[in-house]
């Protein structure tokens, strides 16, 4: 980890597999000194009853997020976009597998 | 967090760079042993070469195609008939773009870069699917794709949501909600010409001829000329054969077909009691090798498209990078010689 670290540890976002073949999810977040720190402190607080069978740690600071105030113009271009969406279209009942 | 970490070595072999590493038999037998449970293998996970190998070339391919697939039907944006129309092809060439980058990034999982993977495609060292390399010659193929093309990717896509790799699968999951959208506005499309004039009509059955075969080929060679097939099953990465995918779409769009009113084009397609499925002809299989081998009617012309997209393109990697890195100068800037070494 490059930089001095005084004071309070830095936080860490955690993202953990639950089975293979699925995504790695956000759990939660903790406070560590260093990466792999982190990661032994993730397996003790978020896998204690087998809930995963890999985690990803990430120091929070490195996450860019979306702003709350701008969801309604970063999403608003695919809210009036209502043909992207299977049921727009009108197939017959009878017609089948679609 | 005051969580205090324990030493335990022995308890996290990854960790602890003391600890035996695994023989190949081990590594091998524990591979096996995922894919023998039908469980997902994982970028992280140890894998034979070839499997690794198998998976670039079919992701890939995959990847090109969804992007080379936005040429076919981009033509027709601009002469599409109506607002409605013109939105509808436009929100589906901007979704295969969108499948184009979530099968890249499966395949960067795998150790290769996305320039790789797209000179790759510019040099013709990976393929697509030979689907692409036919034109477009009327509107009515616009819904003819979305029907029978749609339609096969979704018989061929639908499987491979539990394929053997991790990444391949969670994209495979994305692509098909996605895909319903394609296949049902091609359907709906074809039926509101079916509704129009005879002239209308003709142009739905004139395309359906074109594509119905081209269509078929997209499942790959018959069984006993696809050598890959039984390794790829034996791997988990593919679950079906490529004839058992193939039947099973020619199920499905016979009553499709009749309801549309188009005559599907192959004078040997009976239903046969017996099997509870239809008998049916071959494709010229000769004509999809031909195709392959790069003797399509357009492979010259979708290769040299996406080469000018990627030269045409090669400023803006590179300004947004030099953005990004704080080298980029400004127009008023008297250092405008280029010579390609950086300001320290």
């Amino acid at each position: 980890m490059s930089g001095q670290i005084s004071g309070e540890w830095p936080l860490y976002e955690v993202f953990v597999r639950g089975k293979r073949g699925l995504n790695h999810v956000h759990v939660g977040s903790l406070h560590a000194p260093d990466d792999q720190l982190a990661l032994r402190h993730a397996r003790d607080v978020y896998t204690r009853r087998n809930e995963g069978v890999s985690i990803w740690v990430v120091r929070s600071s490195a996450i860019t997020a979306s702003s709350p105030d701008e969801k309604d113009p970063l999403f608003a271009p695919s809210g009036d976009k209502v043909y992207r969406h299977p049921t727009f279209y009108d197939i017959p009942a009878d017609v089948p597998h679609m | 967090m005051s969580v205090v970490a324990e030493p335990e070595p022995e308890a996290d072999p990854e960790a602890d760079p003391k600890a035996e590493p695994e023989s190949e038999a081990q590594l091998e037998a524990r591979f096996q042993a995922v894919i023998a449970r039908k469980d997902r293998i994982e970028p992280r996970d140890w894998m034979p070469d070839a499997y690794r190998r198998t998976l670039v070339r079919q992701v890939a391919q995959h990847a090109h195609s969804e992007i080379i697939g936005m040429q076919p039907e981009g033509s027709w944006i601009s002469r599409a008939p109506s607002l409605r129309r013109k939105a509808i092809l436009l929100a589906k060439v901007q979704d295969e773009a969108g499948h184009g980058l979530y099968l890249y990034s499966a395949a960067e999982t795998l150790g290769v870069s996305r320039q790789e993977l797209t000179e790759m495609l510019i040099s013709g060292r990976q393929k697509y699917s030979s689907i692409f390399n036919y034109p477009t010659l009327s509107y009515a193929d616009m819904g003819t794709i979305g029907w029978l093309v749609d339609g096969a990717a979704i018989c061929n896509q639908v499987p491979l949501c539990r394929t053997s790799f991790g990444p391949y699968g969670r994209a495979m999951i994305r692509i098909c909600k996605e895909e319903s959208f394609h296949q049902r506005q091609g359907y709906e499309l074809l039926a509101t010409m079916m509704r129009g004039t005879d002239e209308q009509r003709a142009m739905v059955q004139e395309s359906v001829d074109r594509f119905w075969w081209p269509s078929l080929m997209m499942f790959g060679p018959p069984d006993d000329a696809s050598p890959n097939t039984a390794q790829s099953m034996a791997w988990g990465v593919k679950t079906h054969t490529n004839d058992e995918l193939r039947q099973r779409f020619v199920d499905m769009t016979v009553p499709q077909a009749a309801a549309l009113g188009v005559t599907l084009p192959d004078p040997d397609l009976v239903w046969n009691a017996e099997r509870g499925a239809h008998d049916f002809g071959q494709p010229d299989w000769d004509e999809l090798w031909a195709v392959v081998k790069g003797n399509g009617p357009c492979n010259t012309q979708r290769v040299a498209h996406r080469k000018r997209a990627w030269d045409e393109g090669a400023w803006v990697r590179e300004a947004a990078l030099a953005f990004a890195n704080g080298t980029g100068t400004g127009t008023d800037d008297n250092d405008n010689d280029n010579d390609g070494t950086e300001p320290a």
